[in-house]
């Protein structure tokens, strides 16, 4: 898929990348307040949100635009990635609760006087950090296992996934699963000894998002030119001729579920600490189906496609749930119908498609018989399983 | 095992498939010779696709062999096993990988390493290069390297796909309907392109078009209600009063 020249593509991405990691930051900490060009940290942290949106619209592309797999599923392991955060970050606040107990806020509510076990260890960061691999790692790997070994595709595939997701959504909701129910986590204090609430903290963890998109850019950028790459997009495009020519598209699958999952939990590891909060919300269906709806308005089976699509459709969605409260789901609905009918290659295909447009519309003129050849583009609409 | 009897390629014994009470293949007994090109016809619901979804691994029989080569027993292998022992398949509509090139098609079908941690870093070498010139050439879409598969007409699209299994060097090539849809000209193309592979691999085609059978036809079997009815040259075949029956209903035998 060739809309844009690679190399071009590639250097757009780091420029803005650049402005992002470190121009952005430094209008906000170097500027007066109050001069035109300062950056509030309002806008550091409603921007650090988008960048972690971003990071999981790709995961749900990586799947469904270069794979062929719809999955509901990547708002599981986005919040999945967040509650260990979450949990890192509730043990960080100690004794500065509304209660003043060295446990969480909500476990002495639930009656607890000390430390249930299983939150022991999570005093500690690397062991969070390790968790939030582990747990959406496994967790993937094995649905991702039993569900490709059984050879479920397509639309059954996406229903397995959301199930899952509105399981584990119900699961969290349970107090005695000892993750603070439906309140979730929230009143952090501290995060590797800086305080939370500071701005240079916000810009920190702004940066690293900044920073861990542009990796996880590249790297999937990487993978895309690999083997490895070229049989994803041929699954996509025609699993038995795949799996007739000797791979097992299981084991192919399999690794870009793991992975895409894992790209997904990081998002939720720098997510939390930027918006305060995680709770089971985060994981209910809703919020996978929003994430499809960023990667389709952006652009699927395209890189810069989901991070456009996260960042304009968050943003419509910052103004419009102020402006029109009431009207912002079927906002999304309308544009989730306007994009599959009549852009189907989201905001980066929107060039080519304007400019072939354009092209008829001019040829017609002067010789009206003879229509235009189409493009390749065109002819090749991404074909969904 | 009878000590004179031939090395087959390929074996299918007693073999028995029923989906939902209906007998898709029954007590199917079919021997194939290293380096032959044999023609299977018979009518729709014959059985023909359900025995190469058995060979294939697609599908598994209830009873009976299935074997390949020197007692390689084919029911308990799947798909991707079966094909890396060398059993290419083409499909009755062309399935190519449409948004790849027509050089990374066959790339991807070159004989090798079919793991996914070594597709991660695998290069493409000059040899492989070369292999995949020579498998163009032989398919008459050398000029057609570098364009999306997609963009090719339905016969090149046949073609490419033939060229697909040819660059997994496969020992036995099952081939389904390879001239459905083509043009008079393409299908005889089609028919040089098989009858220049035989003896170098072994080859089943699977067609209706007599014209074409006529063609490339070495031996014929008519596959009828999932077992044989009867194998000959093409003209023993046309002339076998059975097959005249099941195709044309002359007469019914109670």
């Amino acid at each position: 898929m060739r809309r844009i020249p690679p190399n071009l593509e590639l250097w757009v991405v780091l420029a803005v990348a650049l402005f992002v990691i470190v121009v952005f930051p430094s209008l906000n900490a170097f500027t007066a307040d109050g001069s035109w060009w300062h950056v509030s940290n309002f806008t550091i942290s409603v921007y650090g949100k988008y960048l972690c949106y971003a990071m999981l619209a790709i995961s749900v592309d990586l799947l469904w635009g270069y794979t062929g797999l719809l999955s509901l599923g990547q708002a599981l392991f986005f919040a999945l990635g967040g509650y260990m955060m979450g949990m890192y970050l509730m043990r960080m606040i100690g004794d500065l609760g509304q209660y003043h107990q060295p446990i969480p806020d909500f476990l002495v509510f639930l009656g607890w006087s000390t430390l249930p076990a299983f939150w022991k260890p999570f005093g500690s960061f690397p062991f969070a950090m390790l968790m939030a691999v582990l747990l959406p790692g496994v967790l993937s790997g094995i649905f991702g296992y039993l569900a490709f070994r059984s050879r479920i595709r397509g639309v059954y595939f996406a229903i397995l996934t959301q199930a899952l997701t509105y399981a584990a959504c119900l699961l969290f909701f349970r107090n005695s699963l000892l993750l603070g129910g439906n309140n979730g986590f929230t009143d952090f204090k501290f995060i590797l000894g800086h305080d939370i609430r500071e701005a240079a903290t916000k810009r920190g963890l702004f940066v690293c998002t900044g920073i861990a998109l542009l990796l996880v850019y590249l790297g999937c950028k990487w993978l895309t030119t690999t083997k490895f790459g070229k049989i994803q997009r041929a699954i996509r495009d025609s699993e038995n001729r795949v799996m007739f020519s000797g791979y097992s598209t299981a084991n192919f699958k399999l690794f870009i579920f793991i992975l895409a999952s894992l790209i997904a939990a990081l998002a939720g590891v720098l997510y939390v600490p930027q918006v305060g909060i995680i709770n089971p919300s985060e994981m209910s269906p809703d919020k996978s189906l929003e994430a499809v709806v960023w990667v389709a308005v952006g652009g699927r089976g395209t890189l810069v496609g989901p991070i456009i699509g996260a960042f304009a459709v968050n943003a419509m969605k910052s103004w419009a749930t102020r402006a029109y409260p009431d009207l912002w789901l079927i906002f999304l609905g309308t544009m989730f119908i306007i994009v599959t009918v009549f852009m189907p290659k989201g905001i980066v295909g929107l060039p080519a498609q304007l400019c072939s447009a354009y092209k008829d519309f001019h040829a017609k003129k002067p010789k009206p018989a003879p229509a235009l050849s189409p493009t390749a583009a065109e002819i090749q609409p991404v074909k969904p399983e | 095992m009878n000590p004179t009897a031939k090395q087959f390629v390929l074996m299918l014994e007693g073999v028995n498939k029923t989906f939902d009470g209906f007998k898709a293949i029954s007590d199917l007994n079919f021997y194939m010779d290293e380096g032959e090109l044999r023609t299977i016809i018979g009518p729709n619901g014959a059985g023909k696709s359900t025995m190469m979804d058995i060979i294939t691994g697609r599908t598994k029989p209830d009873t009976g062999k299935v074997e390949f080569g020197k007692d390689t027993d084919l029911t308990s292998m799947n798909v991707p096993e079966i094909n890396r022992l060398g059993i290419g398949r083409k499909f009755q509509t062309p399935s190519v990988y449409i948004h790849h090139t027509v050089f990374e098609n066959l790339l991807l079908s070159l004989k090798g390493p079919r793991g996914v941690f070594v597709s991660l870093f695998a290069r493409t070498t000059s040899e492989q290069r070369d292999r995949i010139g020579a498998v163009l050439k032989i398919i008459g879409l050398a000029d057609k390297a570098d364009s999306l598969a997609g963009l090719l007409s339905h016969g090149q699209k046949q073609w490419l796909e033939i060229g697909m299994l040819l660059a997994q060097e496969p020992k036995l090539l099952l081939v389904d309907e390879p001239a459905a849809g083509m043009s008079d000209e393409e299908t005889h193309k089609t028919g040089e392109l098989l009858l220049s592979l035989e003896g170098k691999h072994s080859i089943i085609v699977i067609e209706h078009d007599m014209t074409f059978v006529r063609q490339i036809a070495r031996k014929v079997t008519v596959l009828h209600q999932g077992h044989v009815l009867c194998e000959g040259t093409v003209d023993e075949v046309q002339n076998d009063e059975r097959v005249k029956e099941v195709y044309l209903g002359r007469k019914k035998k109670h």
